[in-house]
């Protein structure tokens, strides 16, 4: 249900003139304030400036939390709810958890970066707890007893021998008191935890069997129509001329021409696009490379400035330790152009209200989509409300605010709601990519196998997982941007993906070349005991030790550390006939911390591994002259049930450490994973991604070393 | 809306029974079942992921059987039955392969799961005891990307289990 709009949204507005109780009626709230220095130690958590939350426990027996982090498929909204449940000691079915809507949510810099649990656990933890400390005291006087005699069952305060009983709602009947979080020292140790941390399912499944959960796409407004933009048809094209008078005096069209911005609104979906293939453009491109100069073109095309992406790490002396080293290798590894694909496109509503405008977007990034359309608007950010309904998922992809911002330019010309959404083809075309990597990497160990030199250089993916997991004394890793010719931005897992490859891969030759057991050679170099648990039960589960050796079958093993978590991924692969790989068996051990939602934990896990397994074997984005040529799902292939392997999860639970992020790290041992089991299997050591450019394994006469 | 009431109904007018119930769909022969179900009749539940029948998001039974609504049009869908998602259920009580996918949680963002339950419920009527190779082959064209579809092949078994349960009991 949305609630009523505030006169401004709640993050924007300081905290006691929030008017928190005209929206959510009587009862108290427990606020923890991003950035606030009154809190004490409760600001130093996480990292500013995300991470505010409140909690409102309603006399009419509700209990709200809000967070500024949205829901897209990741499984954080029951997780979000379990530990406010937790600490409220009410059933999970209890919490209505408001998400990513803009007017009522605190700040929060967007949903990526496996930062939903790191971020939104520790203030909602301390929400909740601050208001059932605020509870406990109020009940204490209601029950004559001191507050921490004072029990909390089912949303029921009780007297210590159970007694006398009040309801939470009863206990903040005619109250609007609105309370700071003050300390993390009441907030249940996860060791305690009942609620949180056990098996639940989503309270909302029934909702996902029915078809009832409104995703984006499925926003509806009365009188609602449907905008398209006119969009190039290659990267690297400007609007030169549009004719738009075919579409003069057309009934039931809305034309909106302002510069470069051509976009029509109609009644129905195809009555737009009809009325947007009258208009005539003309376009003005610049030449594109096409993917035989793509690695050239990104090498020479250093993107300048300052950019977070980036990582430069120096220790010792590496070229002379390369120079001196026992065994040493030195290869060029790449991986390609891939896209997001989550199942549903972009999709936005927009909606006016006087001055003010409401868009339901699916999106990783409310805050920055508010500020994205406020900007194009040129209003202030107050007078936009962006929500964030349920998403059919983003995985790096939904950073952007483009249709936002169409739609709500649309609907302010159409006088109505308007929704703007991709097909299929617009979002492979229009959509931003994962970048292409190509990683320089030489690196020399011991004759006893241990590694004492490494330069790694990434070329355009990106800095994450340039820091390596392994103790190494003389070490250049960095990389730089290029001006890539397709538009690419954020994946799942980032770079990491490809500099994990890189390095494993490295990691797995240089084992074998000093003739060591790739589990033993990378136990005795990583630096990081929870990494070596993660692999070392790896190696259990996965038999390692016991493996017979078999033509044409391989095993191959792979760690990787990032975004606080850990993991060991395991493959094992068979060459059919023809040399075709099939993955057998994908193990994945992962540990992040205690484990909040274990059934979703092993859905994230599972899913991570296979989406991998796409990015190793065979996705890769084509293109030619600016146009994405593999534009359809029957051109660009994702792991479908025949490419399922058998897949283990296993989840180490550390429940002395906060509940970390999942959502990437589990990808990132995948590909190199599989690539030694193919090279076991074949004598083959492949170095680009995707593993399988076309579905064989060649023989292996032409696999030297580069 | 319907064409009753003395509305005029559009000589191109096509009449369908979706869900049990009978429908007139006015002003789009030539369009596809998909945009019908979704643009007119407000069926949110079928949802649009390729528009070329290669995902498996707009999975409805006609006459019982899966097929991509994206993939028919209008004007081939005159006189038959159309289940979507929203129909499977009778009342409150989810049919097997529902109940089997909320139970086991088989689903991450949950925009594939009413295309999926669809394909299951037409699986476990041809199929009513599928092994994991022939789940494997009905819902090849399904694509999930967030869960690793190792979940939904557990729950096609529990739907299997329960629909035979259901079965026995009412034997």
């Amino acid at each position: 249900m949305t609630l009523e709009r505030p006169p401004r949204p709640w993050d924007r507005t300081p905290p006691t003139e929030r008017g928190y109780f005209e929206v959510l009626g009587d009862g108290i709230l427990c606020h923890v304030l991003p950035r606030d220095r009154t809190t004490g130690g409760v600001g130093g958590g996480w990292s500013p400036p995300s991470g505010g939350a409140w909690v409102h426990v309603g006399a009419d027996g509700r209990i709200r939390a809000f967070t500024g982090k949205a829901e897209v498929g990741q499984g954080t909204r029951t997780a979000l709810s379990l530990v406010v449940a937790e600490e409220l000691r009410v059933p999970v079915t209890r919490v209505e958890l408001t998400m990513a809507d803009t007017d009522l949510s605190p700040w929060d810099m967007g949903t990526f970066g496996s930062r939903s649990m790191p971020d939104a656990v520790p203030p909602l933890q301390a929400a909740a707890a601050g208001a059932r400390e605020e509870l406990a005291s109020l009940a204490a006087t209601r029950l004559s007893v001191s507050a921490g005699q004072v029990r909390f069952e089912d949303g029921v305060a009780l007297s210590p021998e159970g007694g006398h009983r009040v309801t939470y709602g009863e206990l903040v009947r005619g109250l609007r008191k609105t309370v700071v979080a003050s300390t993390y020292g009441r907030t249940t140790p996860a060791t305690d935890w009942k609620t949180a941390g056990h098996p639940a399912v989503d309270p909302a499944a029934v909702d996902v069997v029915t078809g009832r959960r409104v995703y984006a796409s499925d926003v509806r407004r009365p009188g609602m129509w449907y905008g398209v933009m006119l969009l190039p048809p290659n990267h690297g094209a400007e609007l030169a001329s549009v004719d738009t008078s075919a579409l003069e005096g057309e009934e039931g069209v809305r034309l909106l021409h302002d510069g470069p911005f051509v976009a029509v609104a109609a009644p129905t979906p195809w009555d737009a696009r009809g009325a947007l293939r009258k208009v005539r453009a003309t376009w003005r491109s610049t030449p594109q490379p096409g993917e035989p100069e793509i690695e050239a073109y990104l090498r020479a095309h250093p993107s300048h400035g300052d950019h977070w992406d980036m990582e430069k790490l120096t220790e010792g002396d590496p070229a002379r330790a390369l120079a001196e080293a026992a065994v040493s290798v030195k290869a060029t590894y790449r991986t390609a152009y891939i896209a997001h694909t989550p199942l549903e496109p972009r999709a936005a509503v927009a909606e006016w209200e006087g001055d003010r405008v409401t868009i339901w977007l699916g999106s990783q990034t409310p805050f920055r989509g508010r500020d994205h359309v406020a900007g194009g608007l040129g209003i202030p950010a107050e007078r936009v409300r962006v929500i964030v309904p349920f998403t059919g998922a983003g995985f790096g992809g939904k950073h952007g605010g483009d249709v936002a911002l169409a739609a709500a330019r649309l609907s302010k010309a159409a006088g109505r709601p308007v929704r703007v959404a991709f097909t299929r083809e617009e979002e492979f075309q229009h959509g931003y990519l994962r970048p292409m990597s190509i990683v320089d990497v030489a690196a020399g160990a011991t004759k006893d196998g241990l590694l004492t030199a490494w330069t790694f250089h990434n070329v355009n993916g990106g800095a994450a997982g340039i820091r390596s997991p392994y103790r190494i004394p003389n070490l250049q890793a960095d990389n730089e941007l290029s001006d890539s010719p397709l538009p690419q931005g954020p994946y799942r897992a980032l770079a990491a993906n490809a500099n994990n490859f890189a390095r494993e891969s490295t990691v797995d030759e240089l084992a074998s070349l000093v003739g060591q057991d790739p589990v033993a050679f990378r136990e005795k170099n990583l630096a990081d005991e929870r990494l070596r648990t993660v692999l070392r039960t790896a190696a259990e589960r996965g038999n390692w030790t016991s493996w017979k050796p078999n033509p044409g079958r391989g095993h191959g093993i792979a760690v990787g550390f990032e975004k606080g978590g850990r993991v060991a991924t395991l493959a094992e692969v068979t060459l059919g006939p023809d040399r075709r790989p099939h993955v057998d068996r994908l193990l994945t051990v992962f540990e992040a911390g205690a484990i909040v939602h274990p059934d979703n934990l092993q859905s994230q896990v599972e899913g991570a591994t296979v989406m991998a397994l796409g990015g190793a074997l065979f996705e890769e984005i084509h293109f030619d002259g600016g146009v994405i040529t593999n534009r359809r799902l029957s051109e660009y292939r994702v792991p479908r049930f025949s490419d399922l392997p058998r897949v283990e999860v296993v989840l180490l639970d550390r429940k002395d450490l906060p509940p970390g992020g999942a959502g990437e790290t589990p990808m990132i041992a995948v590909a190199p994973a599989v690539a030694s089991a193919i090279h076991e299997a074949s004598g083959v050591r492949f170095r680009s991604l995707p593993l399988l450019r076309d579905g064989k394994v060649p023989v292996a006469a032409r696999t030297a070393a580069t | 809306m319907d064409g009753a009431g003395g509305v005029t109904v559009a000589s191109d007018a096509v009449r369908v029974v979706v869900n049990g119930r009978p429908r007139t769909l006015e002003r789009m022969p030539e369009r596809s079942l998909l945009q019908a179900l979704r643009t007119e009749l407000d069926l949110m539940g079928t949802k649009y992921g390729c528009g070329e029948g290669q995902c498996g998001a707009c999975t409805v039974l006609m006459d019982g059987k899966a097929v991509h609504a994206c993939q028919v049009s209008v004007k081939e869908v005159g006189g038959h039955d159309i289940v979507t998602v929203e129909g499977l259920a009778r009342g409150d009580e989810l049919n097997p392969a529902q109940q089997a996918f909320a139970e086991l949680g088989a689903f991450q963002c949950g925009f594939c799961t009413p295309g999926m339950v669809v394909g299951t419920t037409a699986l476990l009527q041809r199929t009513p005891s599928p092994s994991e190779a022939e789940v494997r082959e009905a819902l090849e064209g399904h694509l999930c990307r967030c869960c690793g579809y190792t979940k939904v092949l557990r729950a096609v078994q529990r739907a299997s289990e329960i629909s035979r349960e259901k079965a026995r009991r009412s034997a």
